[in-house]
């Protein structure tokens, strides 16, 4: 745990000093901000957030990959990897250090959208639980799309490379349950079942759905568990 | 080293590794005592650093045992990795991070605590000359200097063990010598053990020499054991003016001459003579060019280029078994 906190604590300040941080943050807040306005500006608004929780989906699996695609890459590419793997910390430590430390720079995107919260309350009077839950949705479908991303960055030393396939795997997995329709009987089930962004809707309307919920969870765990494997992969080659 | 006792701390057995099919290490077996300094010799591709990457524990053999400290390095991997300070081929570094955050980085993650990082990073930092330097960004800096982070964050957790893959490879011939004595000075404290490719570095340094060739040990030996045998590969140059033939079959004619071979430049003849088992022949060639009324224009020993005296040393040890 503490092995998971020092690389996590490194990966952080690495990640903000660099301007990578603020160019993606930037963008974030842009978007954000922009779909937002236009959610409000119909002819009977909602005083929600839902106007950029959803389009969020399609950002982060464009953005995730590009926090992320250094993490382990860089390793590689440096080296490091073998001074990490060869230093007295397990694998799982630093995959979940690295894992940590990403969370941290999604969580830094959402930051500045809290002022679009504010703006709502300010003007109007916001039902809250739709808000947070919104909120937890996005920080959960987040963890998915890092967890991926984390993946990715593990295959090679090249980080171009680390943030396509990432970004492809999280593409196909968003709009997967598009071929709901085409496929017949278990696999109708199954496509919708991993299609990422379909669990992300009932946070967005309001509702926690455990069934959603534990699909980010076990998602997210079991994408960590490929990444520890393919950098314990590492030794054997 | 005065320090040197006889406990072995590193006892490699058998130690078998293929990528494939292909044999990287076969059956390599050898002990370092305490305090020594081990040297890994051997060209390109020899199985070096997989050796040194099993030792690290990075990967596992694919046969045998090694124990370090006793433990061994699969089952108690991590006792292993507390106890090795490892330097890499390609030097391990952050770039962006600068010497003091990389050098706490690599303390905290050593399970090192506050005190003992603050003390021993102003120690290696003074060791390895890095002082003035030490608030740079590591991607700032010179190729040497990199070297002496990698060595400093290497020795940074006192670690009884330190394997070092071609440690001066890459950097200029004084900082090399800076190098050299470096490592020289951590001998008896930890136990060493470096790979290069330079043969005079291993006498300079090593205490003790396994030489390794397409993942075979050729020899495991003392340097100045093992300099005795290589001498028997040494050669000599000699330009000398006179009839051709009659030049090329005196100087065979000569005790201890292997063989010759000439290149023709105008009336002087460059004639190459291997010589045999360390005889220094220079006297020997001179009094008969002398007594033959030529003219000696140039004679010079000619040391063996690395290639050639591992060409030797391979194909000699081969011939032996």
């Amino acid at each position: 745990m503490k092995n998971t906190l020092i690389i996590a604590w490194k990966e952080t300040r690495t990640y903000f000093v660099s301007p990578m941080a603020y160019i993606v943050i930037a963008i974030y807040a842009a978007l954000a901000a922009y779909y937002f306005v236009t959610s409000i500006s119909g002819v009977l608004p909602e005083a929600t957030v839902r106007g950029y929780i959803i389009p969020t989906a399609f950002i982060f699996t464009l953005l995730s990959p590009i926090m992320t695609m250094r993490l382990l890459a860089e390793e590689q590419k440096l080296g490091t990897l073998e001074l990490l793997m060869t230093s007295p910390v397990r694998d799982y430590e630093i995959v979940m250090g690295k894992f940590l430390a990403s969370m941290a720079s999604l969580i830094s995107l959402l930051i500045p959208t809290v002022y679009l919260v504010v703006l709502l309350m300010w003007f109007a009077t916001p039902d809250i639980g739709p808000i947070l839950s919104g909120y937890l949705g996005i920080i959960l479908f987040g963890m998915a799309t890092l967890s991926v991303g984390l993946f990715a960055s593990s295959l090679s030393g090249n980080q171009i490379v680390a943030a396509v396939v990432a970004m492809g795997i999280l593409l196909l997995l968003s709009i997967i349950d598009l071929a709901s329709t085409y496929v017949g009987g278990i696999f109708t089930e199954l496509v919708l079942e991993i299609s990422i962004t379909a669990h992300l809707e009932s946070f967005a309307r309001g509702v926690i759905d455990t069934h959603d919920f534990i699909f980010y969870i076990i998602f997210t765990t079991f994408m960590l568990f490929l990444t520890v494997k393919s950098l314990e992969s590492r030794r054997w080659r | 080293m005065q320090n040197t006792t006889n406990t072995p701390i590193i006892e490699v057995n058998n130690l078998t590794k293929y990528y494939g099919d292909f044999p990287a290490v076969e059956n390599l077996s050898f002990t370092v005592n305490k305090g020594e300094i081990l040297g890994f010799l051997g060209p390109n591709a020899a199985g070096k650093t997989t050796t040194m990457r099993i030792l690290t524990g990075f990967m596992p053999p694919t046969s045998g045992t090694v124990k370090i400290a006793g433990f061994d390095v699969i089952d108690q991997s991590l006792e292993v990795r507390r106890r090795i300070g490892y330097l890499p081929e390609t030097v391990p570094l952050y770039t962006e991070m600068s010497i003091l955050d990389y050098l706490d980085f690599m303390g905290q993650l050593r399970g090192m605590d506050k005190k003992w990082r603050t003390r021993r990073i102003s120690e290696v930092i003074d060791i390895c000359r890095l002082g003035e330097y030490r608030s740079s960004l590591i991607g700032k800096l010179s190729k040497g200097f990199r070297q002496r982070v990698g060595i400093a964050q290497a020795v940074l957790h006192e670690p009884e063990v330190l394997i070092m893959d071609e440690p001066t490879i890459g950097i200029d011939p004084i900082q090399v010598v800076e190098t050299r004595n470096l490592i020289k000075s951590f001998g008896g404290e930890h136990t060493i053990i470096l790979s290069t490719h330079i043969l005079p570095e291993v006498s300079m340094i090593c205490e003790r020499v396994i030489i390794i060739h397409e993942g075979q040990v050729v020899a495991i030996d003392r340097p100045d054991n093992l300099s005795e045998r290589l001498k028997g590969t040494e050669r000599i140059e000699a330009d000398i003016r006179g009839p051709f033939d009659q030049v090329m079959t005196s100087l065979r004619d000569i005790p201890g001459v292997q063989e010759v071979t000439r290149t023709d430049r105008g009336d002087v003849g460059i004639y190459n003579i291997e010589t045999s088992s360390g005889a220094d022949l220079r006297e020997q060639i001179s009094n008969l060019v002398h007594d033959m009324g030529w003219g000696l224009l140039r004679l010079q020993p000619i040391q063996m280029s690395l290639e050639e005296i591992f060409l030797h040393l391979t194909v000699t040890e081969s011939d032996k078994t």
